[in-house]
């Protein structure tokens, strides 16, 4: 027992017949600084254990030390492919706590990013886990369809990636002209985007040997260890927050929700590639339904921003705006548990509010983080190749995972 | 939507569905309850907390657990306040069960054996708040290093500067 004074967790071989391989921190197959030490036999894994904590950051702690309203952009660095859909769940949070009603249009506007958000976070999921497996050009493919969709982002929020486009009370600008014609197109285009994805993957014997039948998972053990979102669903568990638990407009969408009996890597990966479609789907309402008027910010003079241009011409809007700026505004006490389903899975915030304008805690619970969980029970007795194919299909985003 | 008030009379709220499991099975275990902004949080006993989790999975009120977490309510004494976030999946309902715990002994049992996936959870707790949960199967630090000092998000821990 040696290893315990050492700083870096080691395993230690059961028996002389196996032994340790390190994979990771960096290996272009780990999406990011996964290290994972695994005990082989052979070819075949006998122990896996996950190392985590690369790129902690502490956002969690930061977060306490800053006004509510600051805490957005944070939120956008966990997980960096869907930012939008970490801006909601804080945002609907915090709304939450503060009891406000959010406007119809800015409703529907987040409805819309959030799906575009999951399509573009699938196409990189879709585009990697492919290249993982071998088949370089789908990924050449995906990121030309993630570039129309960062630029969509960027015409919306001025920022590719780092979006904070949500804010408290609403959103921080209204769309710009042009912006839903564009979407529109862009909405038009994709499905036979995802076919030329499909022709390419779904009937390839290459593929299809790599991934069916390969770190399965039961419905049971699923639920045990913690799977959320895709993962759970094609392992039979017919449950997604959006359609179940509805939350910021949900409830007026109709759409499927794509489930998988079998829980192998193919399995997970037909349910997001039906997945892209029901997005698109959801996308396509949301822009048939959306509100051709109306405001964009909740009616809350203490809590949201004023118009650059009340603030010329009223008293009352420069004093608001200075006050929130210098001083934020107070939350009533209490705490929220608000969880969405994000491209990942369960995605929670749990927010405590002593009454000031300081959060006195955020928790983000991250699908990532609880998935990689079941990724040993995935790979234990199956073979080293399958760990990639594994580590693909669970779609783990480490910057969500180490905060 | 203005806010309504919290409700804290446990007599008014002793029907809610998951909290009439717990009553159920033993009320001495269920210290207060409030039901604030459409959610149910439940302080259980802290000597209950695994046993109020595996009845709740028995008699199948809850089927997942989403969460686990803690928040430090320094200098206040007991500080910190664990919260257990569990879902029923069936019936689309979720809830809240809250252990106060203080900072001299800081110990909680583990509920790996009834939910495997409070393992990351309650390492991290034990990371970063210095929680230690009876019965882990692998309690060591999982996002500081190894040799680390202190636990950062305890409230007396800095957040910025030299300790």
């Amino acid at each position: 027992m040696g290893h315990l004074n050492q700083a870096n967790p080691v395993l230690d071989t059961a028996d002389d017949r196996t032994m340790i391989l390190n994979m990771g921190p960096q290996h272009p197959s780990t999406h990011g600084v996964l290290r994972l030490l695994l005990e082989i036999d052979g070819e075949t894994i006998v122990r896996m254990m996950p190392d985590i904590g690369f790129l902690h950051t502490g956002i969690e702690k930061t977060c306490e030390a800053k006004f509510y309203q600051q805490v957005v952009p944070l939120t956008d660095r966990i997980d960096y492919l869907c930012p939008m859909v970490n801006n909601l769940c804080y945002v609907q949070a915090v709304e939450k706590l503060l009891g406000l009603e959010i406007p119809p249009r800015a409703l529907w506007m987040r409805v819309l990013l959030a799906e575009l958000q999951r399509i573009s976070s699938h196409l990189v999921w879709l585009g990697t886990h492919a290249m993982d497996i071998g088949a370089m050009s789908v990924f050449l493919y995906c990121f030309r369809e993630r570039e129309d969709l960062l630029r969509i982002y960027e015409m919306v929020s001025g920022q590719r990636m780092m979006t904070s486009y949500f804010r408290i009370g609403g959103l921080a600008l209204e769309p710009p002209l042009g912006f839903f014609e564009k979407v529109k197109d862009f909405l038009d285009r994709f499905p036979e985007k995802v076919d030329e994805y499909e022709d390419l993957l779904t009937g390839n014997r290459i593929f299809i040997d790599r991934l069916k039948g390969v770190a399965h998972i039961s419905a049971e053990d699923a639920l045990a260890i913690g799977l959320t979102g895709p993962s759970l669903r094609a392992s039979g568990v017919d449950f997604d927050i959006r359609r179940d638990m509805p939350y910021g407009g949900y409830e007026n969408f109709k759409f499927k929700v794509p489930t998988q009996k079998d829980g192998d890597v193919w399995a997970r990966y037909l349910c997001r590639v039906a997945e892209l479609r029901e997005s698109r789907e959801i996308a396509r309402q949301a822009l048939e339904g959306m509100p051709s008027s109306g405001p964009i910010k909740a009616d809350a003079p203490k809590i949201v921003l004023p118009d650059r241009e009340k603030m010329k011409t009223q008293m009352e809007a420069l004093i608001y705006h200075f006050k929130i700026v210098t001083e934020g505004f107070a939350v009533p006490e209490g705490e929220v548990y608000h969880a969405i389903e994000s491209p990942r899975g369960e995605m929670g915030y749990y927010v405590v509010s002593d009454g000031t304008a300081k959060p006195m805690r955020v928790h983000m619970r991250s699908p990532s983080y609880a998935n990689l969980q079941a990724l040993p029970q995935m790979c234990e007795g199956k073979l080293i190749a399958d760990v990639v194919a594994a580590i693909g299909s669970i779609d783990i985003v480490l910057g969500e995972i180490d905060r | 939507m203005p806010l309504a008030p919290a409700i804290t009379d446990l007599e008014q709220l002793k029907n809610r569905p998951i909290l009439a499991d717990l009553l159920a099975w033993n009320p001495g275990a269920v210290e207060k309850a409030r039901f604030d902004r459409d959610e149910l949080t439940v302080f259980i006993a802290r000597e209950s907390i695994r046993e109020a989790c595996a009845q709740l999975k028995s008699r199948g009120a809850t089927d997942f657990l989403s969460d686990l977490t803690c928040a430090d309510f320094y200098p206040r004494d007991p500080r910190f306040e664990v919260a257990y976030h569990l879902l029923s999946i069936k019936n689309k309902q979720r809830i809240r069960l809250k252990v106060v715990l203080g900072g001299d002994d800081a110990v909680l049992e583990s509920i790996t054996s009834v939910w495997p996936s409070a393992n990351f959870f309650e390492r991290e707790l034990f990371d970063l708040f210095g929680i230690r949960f009876l019965g882990h199967p692998y309690l060591r630090r999982i996002m500081m290093p190894e040799d680390w000092e202190g636990h950062p998000l305890r409230k007396d821990y800095p957040v910025e500067g030299y300790r």
